[in-house]
């Protein structure tokens, strides 16, 4: 096994600092390194969107990100939407709208639909196909899910 | 994953010592939309992977009126589409700067990795090469430049030698009167791979009546991204209307040499070349009309 890298950055707001594998994706590093299991790995080449997280502030498949590329960056993760006063909007509304079957591709679009929101806050329902389009749902039909972001966004 | 270091060289000296040592068996990640998936799936192999987001160069975006526009081999495609000028200026580089992949994609998918996979069916390379791109290539014996439609050599193959990287892609400013297009054709609405596509450009006179100046290109039609001389030739000098575009779009139909695979037949290949061919003529035509 290759030497392992030290890896200092920001990781929901808190300085953070892992080893990993010089091989490891940064999905491999948040699971297996840092026990944050809300990303989740589904087809890990970067069709599903399950492992979505915020890098920089840029909505990415952390499997097509390499653990030791986010040195000195900060990370976003599904851990980092609710605060101890409560959940966020988007996981409230998911709730509330029954958007979930599964839940395994829940997380990814928690994620990728509060990065739509930060930049977009009022968003069509077009929009919100199109911005969702990298996330894949086998059980909804995804119109449940489609609802649950328009109404967080009428929330928020 | 087989085991390999992770490198991040802060220069292009760096890189370019790096990659001399370790030849084939250093691999550059810039986006990482391809090169990861292929590591995983032991498509390439790789001792050292290099991450070139460091080096300064890699990541410039700049346009000037003299001098066009770089794009770095590392500048993701949400930054071109963003940049309000570059979009404006380059409509037919945003075609597909927008279209490839999903939002996750584009927050990391670079040009610049998009002409290193060197896949038949890239959709930036057409629209690239129509715009008259050029690869500006670091080595240990300096740098080379070399125009985008001679850098793929065969399908997942490159110009780049031992020690060589690509550290980004100059474009002139558009010429007045211009407009450039990409088209693909996909069976879905969104983020799939093209069955075939089409990149052109057109520089129209004075009047807007002629065209003075045109390049087609094709993706997923060749075992290289391909441009057809003779359909820009086809458009030259004549008056502009729906004759002279079929002919050009014959003549890229005729230069197609696709296969047959789980996308399309070679005949219906053939066919979406002449469609395809023929709206993007008309779409860079309007584009270069102002209108």
């Amino acid at each position: 096994m290759k030497k392992k890298l030290h890896v200092t950055c920001t990781i929901n707001g808190k300085e953070t600092d892992f080893l990993c594998e010089p091989r490891q994706s940064l999905l491999e590093a948040l699971r297996d390194e840092l026990r944050l299991t809300g990303a989740k790995e589904g087809c890990n080449n970067g069709n599903c969107g399950a492992c979505n997280v915020l890098l920089d502030g840029r909505l990415v498949n952390s499997c097509l990100v390499m653990a030791a590329e986010v040195e000195g960056r900060a990370v976003q993760t599904v851990e980092g939407l609710a605060t101890p006063q409560g959940l966020h909007p988007l996981q409230q509304k998911f709730l509330e709208h029954a958007a979930l079957q599964c839940g395994i591709c829940t997380p990814g679009f928690l994620v990728a639909a509060k990065a739509l929101l930060d930049q977009n806050p009022k968003p069509t329902e077009h929009q919100v196909r199109h911005w969702l389009a990298g996330n894949l749902c086998r059980c909804t039909g995804y119109d449940k899910i489609i609802r649950a972001v328009l109404d967080a966004a009428k929330a928020l | 994953m087989k085991d390999f270091d992770f490198a991040a060289p802060k220069t292009i000296a760096e890189a370019v010592a790096l990659l001399s040592k370790h030849g084939e068996q250093a691999k550059i990640l810039a986006g990482g939309t391809d090169i990861i998936v292929q590591l995983r799936e032991h498509r390439r192999a790789a001792d050292v992977l290099l991450d070139i987001k460091r080096i300064p160069e890699v990541n410039e975006l700049s346009y000037d009126a003299k001098k066009g526009l770089v794009v770095g081999a590392a500048v993701p495609c949400y930054r071109i589409y963003e940049h309000q000028e570059i979009a404006m200026l380059y409509p037919g580089l945003i075609d597909a700067a927008a279209l490839i992949g999903g939002i996750q994609i584009q927050s990391r998918a670079t040009l610049g990795g998009n002409l290193c996979n060197a896949s038949p069916a890239a959709d930036s390379i057409p629209p690239m090469i129509a715009l008259e791109g050029v690869c500006v290539i670091a080595g240990p014996a300096g740098t080379r430049e070399l125009p985008v439609e001679k850098f793929c050599t065969a399908p997942g193959k490159n110009a780049l030698g031992k020690g060589e990287l690509l550290v980004g892609i100059k474009f002139p400013p558009p010429k007045p009167n211009s407009g450039a297009a990409y088209l693909r054709f996909i069976p879905r609405n969104e983020m799939d791979i093209a069955v075939a596509g089409a990149g052109v450009s057109v520089v129209l006179d004075a009047a807007k009546s002629k065209c003075t100046a045109a390049r087609v290109a094709l993706a997923a039609v060749a075992p290289t991204p391909l441009l057809v001389p003779e359909a820009g030739a086809a458009l030259v000098d004549g008056v502009l209307n729906d004759a002279l575009i079929d002919k050009s779009a014959s003549a890229a139909r005729a230069a197609a040499k696709p296969i047959t695979d789980m996308r399309g037949d070679a005949d219906y290949r053939r066919h979406l070349v002449g469609v395809l061919v023929k709206r993007a003529l008309n779409i860079a035509i309007q584009r270069a009309k102002g209108m």
